[in-house]
Parts: structure tokens; C-alpha cells; sequence
């Protein structure tokens, strides 16, 4: 009987040689003439062990990592085929703390299989909350939706119940479920690791989406700097239209869904949903103005649910135990799991799925291990290029929406980047005006004309000149960005400008905090 | 550069190929920057008039999005990411190393035409910073050692 051995095929797990250990395993086991089963699996999101190998023994998964190809020959030496000691052993691997003291409901299934095999997925719970919800009433599968208390992942946390509730009342002969796949967010990587490592848990949320409001078609829109998310998304829809959970007549129910991948071009405004569907639509990435709603009116003008890869990844588990199961997680109005992604300067960067309500601290700590060059965590950015830095004093803040506006910050899409001692916040302040320059689409003048003024001043204030009238300046600046921008991009690129001024001053060259005000 | 009948019949057989898709452009310029590495100039009338659409909209779209180029590339694109998680493991001195070592600013290609260099912002691979990527493939935890290695490597092959 042959051994059966894992190497991830997650990008991050390639970018660091996964996939010549994988070649470097096979070579050696044929040439000592071992029989070996070698399945390319999702990533267990534990990217400092990555290129992490699993062998599967009697005990269970025995995991070795990081591996690196000079290792290879050394494995077999010890024995690893039969889950024997090696400087790289890292024991039974779902009895890692990090792992074990996680509640993955949405990445249940990532890191244990083969992404692409749909046999696989079925017997691991795949499709059950399709099959369920393909015997329920429209209106009955919006319900438990809302009864989860899901709130959008990709960053705004709106009710995903009431959007979906509001497309099936809108009637309309054609409707779209959209995927936001335009994962833009530095820090963040949780929506790249469904789509590579568990593909059909989205398409099954898309076709259970499509279900209750009564869409056909639905569109995956997907950043093109993911290549093998796209390959793995465009295998696993080719398989399931093969066993018809995509098509005509899906499971012989006379329900019909069709979906396709489509790649935007390099620009991040293309995650703010209306330029997502003017850019799907074939035009420049510009912002609309709402009203509309995309519910009411979205892409080609029809009632459009357009929700983020993890909002649709965590239906099918919602449809398969109910509503309340989902709900009973978290805490407060912060329903459910949040897969919280550890990045940066941080020891042990990964994917952490918990219930809402750790703190910040215990994440930073408990699971990352403070900073990875060792030195004292200063800042870390929370919720992507618009998320506000956050310094020491409030890492006790919990992981929950609310708790987090409270503080003037958002949790966005749940990354976590960290930054030690030797960062320049007045220099990260800069680069957020930057940032907002280049992906501004243009629209509207706040976020257009004003992110550049807005590096100009912060350059004058890093050269210290007026730095007294320059200070009241960029803050006058920073309101007109907040309250006059038509979207997310210029409305909050003020949260990681302000926040850094305000809490590090004294990188503006501002004494203390009294005269920063 | 590509010769301007092939590049033509090229054109047309994507267009031709996908323009009944309903909002076909951006499928359009993915295939043509897919088969000949960028969208030359003169296949902006063709692309316009199968969708029935103004030179001046396809320009549009095709100056709105970074990725779309509209000059050929080097043999090889590096993506290098300037992204706060990459900045916080020191991608501004890889950014200075790399710049050095190819004697080229971003959006430039070397004189033998071997590398263009291009920003991106986030590759998603955060967890393993600071991340570039060379055509389809991704580097991690990327150090002025590394990126040596992996150029002059692709030297070698070329």
C-alpha cells in the first residue's frame, strides 16, 4: 500500500519552493522505488512552516516544515513515510495549538484537501447546504441567512440577509450574484486561500445565492495578480458543471445557474462594488453613485447581489447546520467566525478562523508571537490600506465591528499588518495619500485632487517646514477627503493618515499630542 | 514587435471570439495582452468597431487599468509589491536594490529587453513579505540575495 503524502499548492506555500519539494519527493521516492500517493492540497494557513508536508500515518497527519528540496533525502532516511522523528517534525498536525485552539467553519475543509477534487469535497460536507436549500422556498433560504447574522467580510459589514432579501423582492426577469474577488487589501490573503484551497465552497455559495433570489448567472470577479486562483476556480467550475451543480438542471432540479470567471486589470478601486461592475461591465473602473443600490439596480441595471469571496464561502455550512448554528458564534452584533489574517513584521504570520471577540492582543501575541525581527510591535494596521494604524495602548480592543469603531478604526476585511520599532508613521501616512493617488478613479474631486495635495503637505511636514500651519492643514484636509469623497477610497484613506498622526506625533516632528490636535 | 499581419489576424480572432460576451471588452484586451504581451496601438480601431464602441472608450479602459500596457515588455514583467505588509519587512531597500541592479525605474524595461519592472499593490501573499512575482511566478520573503539569484537564473535561460 502506498504512502499518501500532502504538499500544499497555495501560492505562498509555492512562493516559498512548495512546488520543488513536491518534485523533489517524487523524484526521490522513485529512485529508492517507494510506491508514494502525492495530493497537492490547500494551505493550513501556518505560512511560517510553510512548505509544510503532511504524510498520513495510522496515528494521523504527521506534518514536517518547513521543507526545503535539500531536506528531501534526509526525510526518507528518517523514516518520514511512517511519521518518524526528523528536525522537521512538527508531530500530529491538527494537535498544533494554532490550529487547534481555531473554529473553522468557512475553512473547515482548507488545508486537509485535494482544492480540485470534487469526490473529495462531497464527502467532506461539500454540497450539503446546496441540497438542502434546493428543497426550500426562496424566501426560506434568505431567512436563515439573516438569521445568522452574517455581515458582508469583504470590509463594510452590511447585513448579508437583509442585501439578499432585497434583491429577491426586487422581481426582474434576469438577476446577477457577483463575487468580489478583487482582494486588494495589503495584509490580507483569506479570500486567494478559498479560492485556491477549497474552490467549491464559493461556487456552492454563489449557486445557493442564486437560488434565493432567483439569479441565473452569476460572475466570480477576480483580481488578476491571483493566477492559481484563477486556474483552480476555472478547474473546479468545469467539474462542477461535469456532475451538474452548475447548469441547466442543477442536481435534476430543473434550477438553473450559470457562472464565470472574469479578471479585473491591476486596479484597486475595482474592489469598491460599483466600479466592480462598471468594470465588469467592460468600462473604465468608475464609481456610481448610490442610490441606486446594486440590490435594486446593479450590473447591466438588474438586481444584483454582489457580496465578498468569504461572505459566499460561508453560506453553504450556514445552509448545512441552520442559521443559528453560524449565529451562536461571536459576540454582540458581530455574528459568526472572522478568519483574521496575521501579516507583516510578525512571527508567525497565518490564518487564525475565530469567533468574534479576542482581543487584538491575543492575536498579536498568542498566535503571531509578537514581531518577527523580535523587536517591540509599535503599530499594527488593521482592515487594509483604509484601515487606521492602532498603537500598543489599544491591542486590548476586541475583535468585534462595533468595538472597533468605537475606536475610530475598522476591522475591514480582517488583515492584520504589524510593524516594528523602526517604522516612520509619518512616512506610512505619506504612502496612504500616495496610495489614494494612484488608485483614485477619478470621479469625484475630494479623493482625486486632495490625495495628492495630501502627500505634498505631509512631504513639507517630514521636511519640517510650517510644520504649525501645515499640521491644521492636512486635518482640514482630511475632513473634505471624509465627508466629501462618493466612496471607501478617499472617505477613509483619512483613518490611516489621522490615526498616525494622532497616536505617533512625534514622527510629524509634534512634540506632544496637545499641539497635534 | 510583433509583425503587424499576424498582430492583426490575432486581434481579430480573439474579438471575433469573445465579443458577444455580455461586457466583452475587458475579455478582449486580457486575450490579446495574453498572446502578444501588450495591446498594440493599432488593434484599438479593430477592438472598437466590433463592439461598437469609439477609439477614444477602448483607449479609455485601456489607460484606467495599470495592469494593460500598450508598449511591448520585456522578456520577463517583475511585479515587485510596495504594500504596507511588504514595506513592514523592508521592501523600500529591495525596491532600491532592484532598481540598482537593473539600472531601471518602475514602468521601464533594461536596454536588452530582457526585464520590465512594474509596482503592484499586494499579491496576497502578506504572510510571507516582502512578495514579487516574474510572469506567473511568486516569490516570497524576497531578499536582495534572492532576487539575485532568480534573475540571474532567467539570464541563463535567456
Amino acid at each position: 500500500m502506498s504512502t499518501t503524502i500532502y504538499v500544499p499548492c497555495d501560492s505562498s506555500a509555492i512562493s516559498l519552493g512548495a512546488d520543488r519539494v513536491a518534485a523533489a519527493i517524487a523524484y526521490e521516492a522513485e529512485k529508492r522505488g517507494i510506491a508514494i500517493q502525492l495530493i497537492r492540497n490547500g494551505s493550513r494557513g501556518l505560512f511560517w512552516l510553510e512548505p509544510l508536508v503532511e504524510v498520513v500515518t495510522g496515528k494521523g497527519r504527521v506534518g514536517y516544515g518547513p521543507v526545503q528540496v535539500s531536506d528531501v533525502p534526509g526525510l526518507f532516511d528518517a523514516a518520514f513515510l511512517q511519521g518518524e522523528p526528523h528536525h522537521r517534525s512538527l508531530g500530529l498536525i491538527e494537535e498544533l495549538d494554532y490550529l487547534k485552539k481555531q473554529q473553522r467553519l468557512t475553512f473547515a475543509r482548507i488545508g486537509k484537501t485535494d482544492p480540485v477534487n470534487l469526490d473529495e469535497y462531497v464527502i467532506n460536507d461539500g454540497y450539503r447546504g446546496l441540497t438542502n436549500a434546493l428543497s426550500m422556498a426562496p424566501q426560506d433560504i434568505v431567512k436563515h441567512v439573516t438569521d445568522s447574522g452574517l455581515r458582508g467580510r469583504g470590509g463594510a459589514a452590511f447585513p448579508t440577509g437583509i442585501k439578499w432579501n432585497t434583491v429577491l423582492n426586487t422581481p426582474d426577469e434576469q438577476k446577477y450574484i457577483v463575487c468580489n474577488a478583487d482582494e486588494g487589501d495589503s495584509g490580507t490573503f483569506s479570500d486567494r486561500m478559498v479560492m485556491e484551497g477549497d474552490p467549491f465552497v464559493l461556487i456552492e455559495g454563489m449557486t445557493i445565492a442564486g437560488l434565493a433570489v432567483g439569479a441565473t448567472q452569476g460572475y466570480i470577479y477576480l483580481r488578476v495578480e491571483y493566477p492559481h486562483a484563477h486556474a483552480a476556480l476555472n478547474t473546479a467550475i468545469e467539474k462542477a458543471y461535469q456532475a451538474d451543480y452548475l447548469g441547466n438542471n442543477i442536481q435534476s432540479s430543473g434550477k438553473k445557474f450559470d457562472l464565470e470567471v472574469r479578471l479585473g486589470a491591476g486596479a484597486y478601486i475595482c474592489g469598491e462594488e460599483t466600479s466592480l461592475m462598471e468594470s465588469l461591465e467592460g468600462k473604465r473602473g468608475l464609481v456610481r453613485f448610490k442610490p441606486p443600490l446594486p440590490a435594486i439596480s446593479g450590473l447591466f441595471g438588474k438586481p444584483t447581489v454582489i457580496n465578498n469571496v468569504i461572505s459566499l464561502a460561508s453560506v453553504p455550512i450556514i445552509l448545512d447546520k441552520g442559521g443559528d448554528y453560524y449565529r451562536n458564534f461571536g459576540m454582540g452584533r458581530s455574528r459568526g467566525t472572522l478568519p483574521v489574517q496575521l501579516a507583516g513584521n510578525i512571527k508567525y504570520p497565518g490564518l487564525v478562523e475565530l469567533a468574534f471577540g479576542l482581543t487584538l492582543r491575543e492575536l498579536l501575541y498568542d498566535f503571531g508571537g509578537g514581531s518577527a525581527t523580535g523587536r517591540p510591535i509599535r503599530a499594527v494596521q488593521v482592515g487594509g490600506p483604509l484601515g487606521a494604524y492602532l498603537p500598543e495602548s489599544q491591542f486590548d480592543t476586541l475583535v468585534d465591528y462595533e468595538a472597533f469603531a468605537g475606536i475610530w478604526a475598522v476591522l475591514g476585511h480582517g488583515g492584520i499588518v504589524v510593524f516594528d520599532d523602526t517604522v516612520d508613521m509619518a512616512e506610512m501616512a505619506r504612502y496612504s495619500m500616495e496610495f489614494c493617488a494612484i488608485e483614485s478613479c477619478g470621479k469625484c474631486t475630494p479623493c482625486r485632487i486632495g490625495s495628492t495635495r495630501g502627500y505634498e503637505v505631509i512631504d513639507d511636514i517630514i521636511n519640517g517646514r510650517d510644520v504649525n500651519k501645515n499640521i491644521p492643514l492636512l486635518r482640514d484636509l482630511c475632513d473634505t477627503l471624509l465627508n466629501g469623497s462618493l466612496c471607501a477610497l478617499g472617505g477613509m484613506t483619512p483613518y490611516p493618515v489621522l490615526s498616525a498622526l494622532n497616536h505617533f506625533p512625534e514622527d510629524f516632528g509634534i512634540s506632544d499630542k496637545a499641539n497635534a490636535a | 514587435m510583433t509583425e503587424p499581419g499576424i498582430m492583426l489576424s490575432t486581434v481579430q480572432d480573439i474579438t471575433t471570439a469573445l465579443k458577444d460576451k455580455p461586457g466583452a471588452l475587458l475579455p478582449i484586451l486580457h486575450g490579446v495582452q495574453d498572446a502578444l504581451g501588450y495591446i498594440p496601438v493599432d488593434s484599438i480601431p479593430h477592438i472598437a468597431k466590433a463592439l461598437n464602441l469609439s477609439r477614444a472608450e477602448v483607449h479609455g479602459v485601456i489607460s484606467f487599468y495599470h495592469y494593460f500596457r500598450d508598449t511591448p515588455p520585456g522578456k520577463h514583467t517583475i511585479h515587485l509589491c510596495r504594500a504596507e505588509s511588504c514595506q513592514s519587512r523592508g521592501s523600500k531597500q529591495l525596491e532600491n536594490h532592484v532598481k540598482n541592479k537593473l539600472a531601471i525605474d518602475f514602468h521601464e524595461t533594461t536596454p536588452d529587453g530582457k526585464f520590465s519592472l512594474e509596482p503592484v499593490y499586494c499579491l496576497g501573499n502578506c504572510a510571507c513579505s516582502p512578495a514579487m512575482q516574474i510572469g506567473n511566478e511568486i516569490y516570497g520573503r524576497v531578499s536582495p540575495d534572492l532576487f539575485d539569484n532568480a534573475i540571474n537564473e532567467l539570464r541563463e535561460l535567456a
